[in-house]
């Protein structure tokens, strides 16, 4: 079976929170409960005393990275509505390639 | 259409519904006559497929349990909360009865129609107001903070508006080979990613990014491009035009002015007077008797002789002549007196002079080396871009604020180049809200727009711009002079929520009226006082058309919701009631008209959605200066008195104001007030961006509000710990003018002087009815802001640099 896998290029998420919306509406979750991402916000203090605000879209346990939409052919809603254009799904495989062109990306993936 | 029964239609995006300024491509998913799901459209230029988290959320929107969907007539006491559904043939009759009561025992006049922000609405409420008579159209924010200062102050200085060309007018965007990426953008106070304004969508941003522009980014909040920029400049709110002038302080002195640019294309060479007490131009009717008042005087570097730029033939009246960019001379006029003389150029560079990085330092809080550093780095970009942003308007000194950061895109020729500040008008020509006086689908004679109020406090409010003056608006409903004020026509708006500085006075100003009607999509705490109110249809529910500034685009109806009705419909049936011949008996007829610039009919808009201004029209970059498109005689040059960029302006002059900027302290800080400051002593700002909501609205829609439950008050850990306030708990912001509760977020991103409030807050889950209004007056802020501080040309407020203090609630 061919493993699936989400590329988030994070560097540029802005937190947005497009992605949790465009979760809810695809699936029609209800508000209150976590629907198939959640976008994380770190504000830090480095050591240098710059400030830093790194935002990182967690995909969690109700995330099926939209099998029924890639079926027919369609990118999950998540990665069609990003509006940074940071997330990229795809084979496992592929999206390793595509690390290196990447300035800072984590690569997500389900077991 | 799909198997399943589901129809995909494209259509474009503005208000209401994202509540935003609109411009993107979506696919709206219809079954049953029912949206059921809304997508971006990857065909469209502005958002190529993507779709922000209020769009994506339309479902919930129009099919709210809450929105008004019938009209309303009120049975009980204003503000009651008891109202009664009546027919929309009722509602019209009840309101043509009312107001045309007023209109014959008052004059149209004393009828206010009371517009929000920029949403589809500046037509239509304007063809209302005037097909009822009145020229009283306002938007009621305080000295009219919103974009209109910018705007005024762009088209006095170029003749024409500027924004950032993010490739918005190609089609293939940054792929197309004519466009340049910034290499240097300046972000002048805007948290882009949290929202997209003035027809800007704020993630061409990111997109740029990628693409290998760098930051430089003015806020005294440490916004996500912030922390990713090469250079933050911190600065105290409200000391722009200090921060400004400092750059160009560096930029002259370091050689950084594109000479070329300036010597061709503005006034500097052109003379002016230093005998007076403010410098005024010397003009061609001050040397010669028969001279013409709008035609300048340079002086000739090779004859040494003074010389005539005729503002008509856009030339002097000289061959061969070369003009003295510096100088200082004596010359005499017609009337045989002498008097001093500089150039432009002499002049702005003495001004200039005084604005050091070190003493710009004392005033902005932003170190010296920053400033030059900054400087230096937009000055040497190829392009380098500029994007500015609401705290330009709201202070009082928003005129020489303005005219200073506009020109640093001229004093570096970064106007109307690819990737730099282009020149942005509606596509096409097609005017569907003005944004100048010009433009509106009706008009009024001279003797009813002379009744506008402010009209004569305020020159530019008479010249540039159609909207009645806010804050003298307020004081005429109470002072009834010279004209007594009797009725408002609420359309976008909620003033007590959201738009109202002093929110308090605006409720006793409404309750005080005959007769209040308001058009919304969900009760507020502003239609809770009206006596009818309105249902409005969202954008997916009604035909409409943008221009603002590209594309050129069709809004389509999609489904019906109900009774709901457009604002335009709406609009358009009371138009017909209140003025004879009226000239359009239908939405089609009226945008066919709207459209004749383009040549095309609505019909034909609507067939393609949305379109591109071709290459070569006035309304597609680029460098149209040099190409003869900016100027209706088809001359070089811009659309100013004088044809030229003016860095000293004729326009200001002519108002009285001073004709080259200048810093103005803000009215309350510590130097302004400091026996206020001792009480109050955290700058309070106000009105930063929450991405899930716009302004007053969608606190009732599911899926946003959970992004956020409650209004924050941004506060430093520093300035958190000196008063006891921990994270997450409620504090009190107060000050001279009121009070509100809100939870603290302690954060670094603000600055340990400054605290932020979020504006708009209401609670539609709370009861409506008064006293409470749904909450309103336990978070509004705009309770510690004034009304009446505009500046000196009718514009600007202090909204973002008010004085405040912060304490842990009791409780």
């Amino acid at each position: 079976m061919t493993e699936y896998g989400m590329l988030i290029d994070y560097e540029y998420c802005t937190g947005c929170k497009t992605c949790e919306i465009a979760c809810k509406q695809e699936y029609e979750r209800p508000a209150g409960k976590v629907g198939g991402v959640e976008v994380l916000e770190f504000v830090h203090t480095l050591p240098n005393d710059k400030l830093f605000i790194t935002n990182i879209p967690h995909f969690t346990r109700a995330c099926v990275f939209c099998a029924g939409r890639v079926k027919q052919g369609l990118e999950p809603a998540c990665v069609k509505h990003c509006m940074a254009r940071i997330l990229t799904f795809g084979k496992i495989e592929d999206l390793t390639k595509l690390i290196p062109e990447k300035r800072k990306a984590i690569l997500w993936t389900k077991g | 259409m799909k198997n399943d029964g589901v129809k995909i239609i494209k259509t474009t995006t503005w208000s209401p519904g994202p509540g935003c300024h609109g411009g993107c491509g979506i696919l709206v998913h219809v079954k049953d006559n029912k949206v059921i799901k809304v997508e971006g459209d990857p065909d469209h230029p502005w958002n190529q497929g993507r779709l922000c988290s209020r769009c994506l959320s339309m479902t919930q929107y129009m099919y709210h349990k809450d929105r008004l969907r019938k009209p309303l007539k009120r049975v009980g006491e204003r503000g009651e909360g008891k109202f009664e559904e009546i027919s929309w043939d009722e509602a019209f009759d009840l309101i043509e009865e009312k107001m045309k009561k007023i209109r014959t025992d008052y004059g149209a006049e004393s009828v206010i129609f009371h517009q929000g922000t920029g949403r589809d609405i500046g037509g239509w409420i304007s063809m209302l107001a005037y097909a009822y008579g009145s020229p009283n159209w306002m938007f009621g924010l305080s000295g009219i903070s919103c974009y209109t200062p910018r705007l005024m102050m762009m088209s006095i200085t170029q003749g024409d508006f500027a924004v950032v060309d993010a490739s918005q007018w190609l089609e293939k965007r940054y792929d197309d080979p004519e466009y340049k990426i910034p290499e240097i953008a300046i972000i002048w106070g805007q948290n882009l990613p949290a929202t997209c304004p003035d027809g800007f969508f704020g993630h061409w941003y990111v997109d740029l990014m990628k693409r290998g522009t760098e930051f430089i980014v003015i806020d005294p909040r440490c916004t996500w491009i912030a922390s990713r920029a090469k250079i933050w400049l911190q600065l105290r709110p409200g000391t722009d035009a200090a921060l400004a002038l400092g750059f160009i302080h560096v930029i002259i002195k370091e050689n950084l002015v594109n000479m070329d640019f300036v010597e061709k294309w503005t006034n500097s060479p052109h003379l002016v007077r230093t005998d007076g007490k403010i410098p005024i131009f010397l003009k061609e009717k001050d040397i010669k008797k028969d001279g013409s008042d709008l035609n300048f005087v340079a002086h000739d570097a090779v004859s040494g002789d003074f010389m005539v730029w005729d503002s008509t033939a856009q030339a002097y009246d000289k061959t061969g002549a070369k003009p003295s960019m510096d100088g200082a001379f004596t010359i005499t006029l017609a009337d045989g007196s002498k008097v001093p003389v500089k150039t432009v150029w002499t002049l702005y560079k003495e001004n200039a002079e005084q604005y050091t990085p070190e003493k710009v330092e004392d005033i902005t809080w932003v170190p010296a080396d920053k400033i030059r550093q900054a400087a230096r780095m937009y000055a040497n970009a190829k392009p380098g871009a500029l994007h500015w942003g609401l705290p330009i308007d709201t202070i009082p000194s928003t005129v020489p604020t303005s005219q200073a950061i506009n020109h640093l895109w001229c004093l570096t020729g970064n106007l109307d180049n690819p990737g730099g500040n282009a020149i942005a008008r509606y596509a096409f020509d097609v005017v569907t809200y003005p944004y100048h006086s010009g433009g509106a689908i009706l008009s009024l004679p001279p003797e009813v727009m002379n009744k506008r109020i402010g009209i004569h406090d305020y020159g530019c409010i008479k010249d540039f711009r159609a909207w009645a003056q806010p804050d003298k608006v307020l004081e005429q409903i109470f002072s009834g002079s010279p004209y007594p004020i009797k009725g408002m026509w609420i359309q976008t708006a909620n003033p007590i929520a959201c738009t109202g500085m002093e929110p308090q006075k605006w409720h006793k100003a409404i309750k005080k009226l005959d007769f209040t009607v308001c058009v919304d999509l969900f009760m507020t705490p502003t239609a809770m006082l009206c006596d009818v109110i309105l249902p409005a249809a969202t954008f997916l529910e009604k035909d409409s058309l943008k221009a603002w500034w590209v594309p050129l685009q069709a809004i389509k109806k999609v489904v019906e919701v109900e009774e709901c009705k457009s604002d335009i419909e709406i609009n358009l049936e009371l138009c017909k009631r209140f003025m004879k011949d009226f000239p359009f008996p239908n939405t089609q007829v009226l945008f066919d008209s709207l459209l004749k610039s383009a040549g095309i009919t609505y019909k034909e808009l609507v067939d393609n959605t949305w379109m591109l201004p071709p290459k070569g029209h006035p309304s597609k970059p680029y460098f149209r200066h040099e190409r003869g498109l900016l100027r209706p005689d088809k001359k070089q040059g811009f659309r100013t008195p004088s044809g030229k960029i003016e860095l000293f302006s004729s326009w200001l002059e002519k108002w009285g104001l001073d004709p080259l900027p200048y810093h103005e302290e803000p009215p309350y800080s510590h130097i302004s007030t400091p026996d206020l400051f001792k009480e109050y002593p955290l700058i309070l700002a106000t009105g930063r961006r929450m991405g899930p909501f716009f302004h007053s609205e969608h606190r009732q829609i599911p899926w946003l509000r959970e992004q956020q439950k409650d209004p924050v008050l941004e506060i430093h850990p520093d300035t958190a710990l000196k008063y006891g306030i921990e994270h997450g708990e409620k504090v009190c912001v107060e000050n001279w003018l009121g009070k509100i509760t809100v939870k603290a977020l302690v954060t670094p991103v603000i600055h340990p002087n400054v605290v932020m409030a979020e504006h708009g807050w209401w609670f539609p889950e709370k009861k409506g009815s008064e006293p409470e209004l749904f909450g309103v007056w336990d978070v509004n802020v705009n309770q510690l802001i004034p009304m009446g501080h505009e500046g000196k040309a009718g514009l600007g407020s202090p909204i973002k640099s008010m004085l405040c203090k912060v304490y842990k609630a009791k409780g």
